[in-house]
């Protein structure tokens, strides 16, 4: 699609909480500039926790890797299974009232 | 011990500029320019609506007649509101709430961090929470007044403008009266004069950042602080925030 | 839903990728942004993940309503902190669908100009302050029963903003419900304002699922690529058997005759909603839907000059930051 607007870009946001643990990417969102950005992200992400560290990278700057064209796009679920955090199942709690 | 009037006239003006301006900013909920800013608007609000209850509920302690933080908000006429005039003037555009917003802020830290050290523990704790709050409010929204100041020809104006018509609310802010001084004597908070040379240094150093020019005279409206007279805008809040608590008295919600 | 009648897209690719696309989630596994997917299950995810924004955003104006009516304090600001997670979730989703190649800008305005749709249920009034027990109980009851499936969508971008908006929201069903037993338990008018809110949301809140099974053409392509969890039946029968007992708890009367408890089903039996309403609803006949896309309308335009002022402010500072270096 066409993109002839001037839209604000678009931020990928990661934030490293109290526990020592390394920065984690939490999701994104759109900001003018990268100060901007880091204000928007402790008002959408963080709701200003105190002692967090956040990182912002404008998402076009990031180069990923692209899934590989060659060997088998499928493989037994059993065999992956595990790798996928998601697949787990998510507690009851989650969203039941 | 200061008398226990003069204290609670001056945690209710605390607990009514917070109630009022976070009610303002509550409006633009679902409204905002954009999404992220419709949350961090909300956020503010959020904020301000917590501040309140921290005060009008020691305003209520103080008053000693089993009243509640909700029952002052709530079931007080207009008059017994002493908010100052700036923080109920109407949302009008973006420009004009996010200008109130600096303007407000600025004085609210600069208050906040001399209420700290104040000589009743309770308020100084309050203080101490809603002091990091503040902070926040005023480095977004200095953030914000600097851009659009600077942003585009139409963002520059409306800035301008947003200005020119809160100007004259902003000395209110610095206006001593008899429960100052006896705040002031008892070391309890500031007297509201003290706050002036720190907070326009503050707002002056965005302003110019922000290419906005500060408006020619020194003419102050007043009488939201005193609740003497406060602009007509404050009643049609009144109407829309007390309508359930006074239509269905005793209830519980 | 909040992605009601999204048209699944026919897909005309190499037979032996799309075989090996649909294994890849038949096994479990999630489609990330930079795979291959087929071109219709691309354009169905768009329609899908934006009509699901476009809702949680027009979703906050009817509880906005009341934000400035609230009746006390703290009622005021569980309700903001709850309308302002709709502005959140809306934000994850339209994150989520611009890893599909749209921008946030354009599914707006698609929204803004009527090529997009939203959930129905927004475009019915909040009146009294019952509504916001009514619209957290029923609605985002009903949001739930959809959402908490949608986690393990195959999708992954989608999966994540759904597992974060299931953790957020959990709070937003319990608010209404609470809302509702003070209002059912209280004064006089209190309760005949509970009953009245369950009165005029109990079917709109039931249309929230989507036509019935039998009606809708666009079900199985959608389930085989996993982007629809359940059927439309199968939650709607859940969501009835789960709020049933709820309502009785309250003491309210759902408002159907044919409501009875089924034994041999071991759910309820309840009348169907009138589709033809609902139709009416989605066409743009709503009782609220000039207003809610007025209002959205209005946020946007009047919000031109600051979107484009510190976008103005941000290209001057790095200008003056590479002339700098």
């Amino acid at each position: 699609m066409t993109q002839q607007r001037n839209e604000w870009p678009l931020w990928e946001i990661f934030i490293r909480g109290q526990h020592g643990m390394s920065h984690r990417h939490v999701g994104s969102l759109h900001a003018a500039d990268s100060e901007t950005a880091i204000l928007n992200a402790r008002d959408v992400y963080t709701r200003r926790n105190e002692g967090v560290s956040i990182w912002v990278v404008q998402a076009q700057q990031i180069t990923a890797s692209s899934p590989s064209d060659k060997g088998p796009l499928y493989e037994p679920s059993e065999a992956k299974v595990y790798r996928h955090p998601s697949f787990f199942d998510i507690p009851k709690e989650v969203g039941a009232m | 011990m200061a008398q226990t009037a003069d204290l609670f006239e001056f945690l209710c003006r605390m607990g009514d500029n917070t109630l009022v301006l976070g009610h303002r900013v509550s409006e633009w909920c679902g409204h905002a320019p954009v999404l992220e800013e419709d949350i961090a608007l909300a956020n503010t609000a959020l904020d301000l609506i917590g501040q309140t209850q921290m005060w009008l509920g020691l305003a209520a302690e103080v008053e000693g007649q089993g009243r509640s933080a909700d029952d002052l908000a709530m079931l007080r006429d207009a008059w017994n509101f002493h908010n100052v005039l700036l923080v109920e003037q109407p949302n009008r555009d973006f420009g004009v709430t996010i200008l109130r917003q600096f303007l407000f802020d600025a004085w609210h830290v600069e208050m906040l961090q001399r209420l700290i050290t104040s000589s009743d523990q309770r308020i100084a704790e309050v203080a101490a929470k809603s002091v990091k709050e503040a902070t926040y409010h005023l480095e977004r929204s200095s953030t914000t007044v600097i851009a659009l100041g600077d942003g585009t020809g139409e963002s520059h104006n409306r800035m301008q403008d947003a200005l020119n018509l809160l100007w004259p609310y902003v000395g209110e802010l610095f206006a001593d009266d008899a429960v100052d001084t006896a705040m002031s004597e008892e070391g309890i908070a500031p007297k509201s004069s003290d706050l002036r040379d720190a907070v326009m240094a503050r707002i002056t150093d965005v302003l110019a950042e922000a290419t906005l020019q500060v408006p020619d005279g020194d003419f102050t409206h007043k009488g939201g602080k005193t609740g003497f007279q406060h602009t007509e805008h404050l009643g049609h809040m009144l109407v829309a925030m007390q309508n359930l608590q006074r239509s269905y008295p005793g209830a519980t919600w | 839903m909040y992605a009601q009648m999204v048209k699944s897209e026919a897909t005309q690719e190499d037979p032996e990728k799309l075989a090996a696309f649909q294994a890849r989630i038949d096994a479990g596994e999630k489609i990330e942004p930079k795979d291959w997917m087929p071109v219709g299950y691309r354009k169905t995810l768009i329609r899908q993940i934006g009509q699901h924004a476009h809702s949680e955003i027009v979703g906050q104006l009817p509880e906005g309503n009341w934000i400035t009516r609230a009746p006390t304090l703290e009622r005021k600001a569980i309700l903001l902190a709850k309308v302002q997670d709709e502005a959140g979730h809306g934000l994850y989703l339209y994150c989520a669908a611009e890893t599909l190649g749209v921008t946030r800008d354009e599914l707006t305005e698609m929204l803004l100009d009527g090529r997009m749709k939203y959930s129905s249920i927004f475009n019915y009034p909040t009146l009294t302050w019952a509504d916001m027990g009514a619209v957290g109980w029923l609605v985002d009851g009903a949001a739930i029963m959809n959402q908490v499936p949608l986690q393990r969508t195959s999708y992954g971008p989608y999966s994540r903003a759904m597992i974060r908006i299931c953790k957020e929201e959990s709070f937003h069903q319990r608010q209404g419900f609470d809302i509702m037993m003070k209002m059912a338990s209280g004064t006089e008018a209190q309760m005949r304002m509970a009953q009245n809110a369950l009165d005029r949301f109990w079917y709109p809140a039931l249309m929230m699922f989507g036509p019935s099974d039998k009606d809708s053409v666009h079900s199985e392509q959608s389930m085989r690529w996993k982007i629809k969890m359940n059927t439309n039946d199968e939650l709607r029968q859940k969501f009835v058997d789960q709020t049933v007992p709820q309502a009785e708890y309250l003491g309210l009367t759902v408002p159907d005759d044919k409501l009875v408890w089924n034994e041999e089903k071991n759910g309820y039996d309840f009348s169907e909603p009138d589709w033809n309403e609902f139709f009416d609803v989605i066409q743009g006949n709503g009782p609220c839907n000039t207003d809610r896309l007025a209002a959205r309308n209005k946020a946007w335009d009047d919000g031109a000059w600051v979107r484009e002022g510190l976008m103005a402010h941000a290209t001057k500072k790095s200008a003056m930051k590479v002339a700098a270096e």
